[in-house]
């Protein structure tokens, strides 16, 4: 089956000839048109058109935006803050940047749309800190908003009110994490906090009810005021609507942003097709389908069971090209959709310096504060490095496994699991791989292989 | 501490974006390594002072995030992504390349005390794969060959100061 047409909802201007990323072209294409209609209505309305939407976050775990609107405390009488998640961090991840540097205005306006559906005074910006140019463009995009007075005091003569501001972060890739993330806004070390109590929707930013979202989330929003939630819905597939954003790299002919209705396209019609299949000479191995936390898939390995599909539940016998890549399917094999970042490796690849690399990746992000995670993730990245660099003994992958076992679970924030999944997955995976390695590490690397650690 | 007038007139901008000041602490560590290169001794209690805090509050942030040194590095600082997509295209081999050039060793001044080179984490553009970024520029796709064109463009551009 041929792989469905692109379909760019949110990516529609990214990279159109001629278009700019100031105020001015934004307004010639319609921008702000949505605002000006959405500052009209009842705030409940727009929750409820999000709700009924369907969309889900954006920046990894996939939590319907609704409900997580829906959980913010307003009875409390302390102010509601809203913090656009733009610490992009998870290796594979290369979306929102786009947004940010191209299109910054559709992030503004999905912001304030959603700032007045949830009574927000105050919306801060996280950008991670080795995006400069994205900052300051992000700036120079909120200044011109607010003398157009989409942004500030009294919007567009509504009484209402709103400020926002943008914050840079400093290289940690934790602060992507919501509660790590609130920490480091308040000026601290991004240690997560423990949930409960400290769920961001009561005890967030200055210990105010807080939502967190992700760019592109927001932008999703955007669409959803304009064309309404049920008209969102009807894109993708019933528990995965609207467009997702497939950001791939590594080993494929094409690599870059891709964006399609969610759940319509395959990975196999995704990476054959649309990404133009493997590097002349070479053939597919290994894929991690949602970040690099997410557990990597084998190509050759099958998938059984049964799925509802409607009202029936249906058997399915899938290859790693057959899955359809949405949220639910993924899941159901044993990943995760998460952030979108899909990265490619094919036979040059050797599973262990994969893994070593990956390794170090968590070993050197994690914050510390949990012993399973810093220890674990740390002694982790030493025995795969040792491995690669070092000695090789078959026995290594039994005591990598009983090491990331011990992690998930234990740990105050899903980093623990975001480290120990790669390990995990990859013995399971490639388990041979690792027994043999010592023997592997005698013979020649194959043509075109990379060091990877 | 000596800090430029415009520096200290972005501190004291900046301190209003929020409703507690202590949230302004990676803006005004931003904004002194910026201004100075890196963060020189007496930032803690300089930004203690201003914050209403202990120094040790300022320090432990100092350490805990990666964008922030210490020490004073080159004048250029080269930035080569680590991380998977871009070891996958060859990202270990366009370091090295930048150390050959220069002379020098991860985390080192080069001995001209032109540049520092360092090996990052993921940088966010794994799709043009390998990525580096030389002060706030990123660079796209930089094989060996792109590495000591980059290079060579640091080097002229060194000697018109």
């Amino acid at each position: 089956m041929p792989a469905p047409a692109q379909r760019r909802i949110i990516f529609q201007h990214i990279d159109e000839p001629g278009y700019t990323n100031d105020i001015g072209c934004y307004v010639r294409n319609g921008g702000y048109e949505v605002l000006k209609k959405a500052v009209g209505r009842k705030p409940e309305e727009l929750i409820d058109e999000v709700k009924k939407s369907g969309l889900r976050g954006r920046g990894g775990a996939g939590f319907p935006c609704g409900v997580k609107w829906g959980l913010v405390d307003r009875k409390s009488g302390k102010p509601i803050y809203l913090i656009v998640n733009a610490d992009e961090s998870e290796p594979g991840t290369f979306k929102d940047r786009y947004i940010m540097h191209q299109d910054p205005h559709q992030l503004i306006e999905g912001t304030m749309i959603s700032c007045f559906a949830n009574n927000v005074k105050q919306a801060y910006i996280y950008i991670r800190g080795e995006m400069p140019h994205g900052a300051r463009i992000l700036e120079k995009a909120i200044a011109e908003a607010r003398a157009a007075n989409f942004v500030g005091p009294n919007i567009l003569g509504t009484g209402y009110s709103c400020e926002i501001f943008v914050h840079r972060g400093a290289g940690a890739y934790i602060c992507g994490e919501e509660t790590g993330l609130i920490e480091s806004l308040e000026g601290k070390r991004a240690n997560p906090r423990i949930k409960p109590p400290y769920f961001p929707a009561v005890l967030g930013l200055y210990q105010c009810p807080t939502i967190v979202n992700n760019v592109e989330t927001l932008c999703h929003v955007k669409y959803i005021a304009e064309h309404g939630g049920e008209a969102y819905s009807k894109i993708g597939t019933p528990g995965n609507t609207g467009t997702r954003i497939f950001c791939v790299s590594g080993h494929v002919q094409r690599p870059g942003y891709y964006e399609f209705p969610a759940g319509t396209i395959t990975m196999g019609q995704l990476l054959n097709e649309v990404c133009g299949g493997p590097l002349p000479g070479r053939t597919f191995k290994a894929v991690i389908p949602g970040g690099s936390s997410a557990k990597i898939l084998r190509f050759g390995e099958r998938f059984k069971g049964k799925r509802k599909v409607g009202a029936e539940m249906l058997d399915y016998d899938w290859g790693v090209e057959d899955v359809p890549m949405d949220f639910d399917s993924l899941g159901m094999i044993g990943t995760m959709g998460g952030s979108g970042g899909v990265i490619v490796m094919d036979d040059t690849v050797n599973m262990v310096e994969a893994l070593a690399n990956i390794n170090a990746f968590y070993s050197h992000e994690s914050c510390g504060q949990c012993t399973p995670c810093r220890e674990g993730s740390l002694w982790m990245k030493k025995i795969s490095s040792r491995m690669v660099h070092g000695l090789a003994r078959p026995e290594d992958a039994a005591l990598l496994k009983s090491v990331a076992d011990q992690i998930p679970g234990r740990t105050i924030c899903a980093f623990g699991e975001a480290c120990s999944w790669p390990t995990q997955s990859f013995i399971a995976k490639f388990g041979d791989e690792f027994k043999q390695y010592s023997e592997t590490k005698k013979t020649a690397k194959p043509e075109g292989a990379h060091e990877l650690v | 501490m000596n800090l430029k007038p415009e520096t200290l007139s972005k501190i004291d901008e900046v301190i209003t974006h929020y409703p507690t000041k202590r949230s302004a602490m990676l803006p005004l560590l931003h904004l002194i390594q910026e201004d100075i290169g890196y963060l020189p001794e007496d930032t803690s209690e300089w930004i203690a002072a201003k914050l209403d805090l202990q120094p040790i509050n300022v320090l432990e942030v100092i350490t805990f995030y990666p964008m922030f040194r210490q020490k004073p590095i080159g004048r250029r600082h080269v930035k080569v992504c680590r991380t998977l997509s871009c070891a996958l295209l060859g990202g270990y081999k366009t370091c090295a390349a930048f150390e050959k050039e220069f002379h020098t060793h991860l985390g080192e001044v080069s001995p001209d005390g032109e540049v520092t080179v360092d090996f990052v984490e993921c940088l966010a553009s794994c799709g043009t794969a390998p990525v580096v970024m030389i002060d706030d520029e990123l660079h796209e796709k930089v094989d060996v060959a792109k590495a000591k064109q980059l290079s060579d463009q640091i080097r002229a551009e060194a000697k018109q100061r």
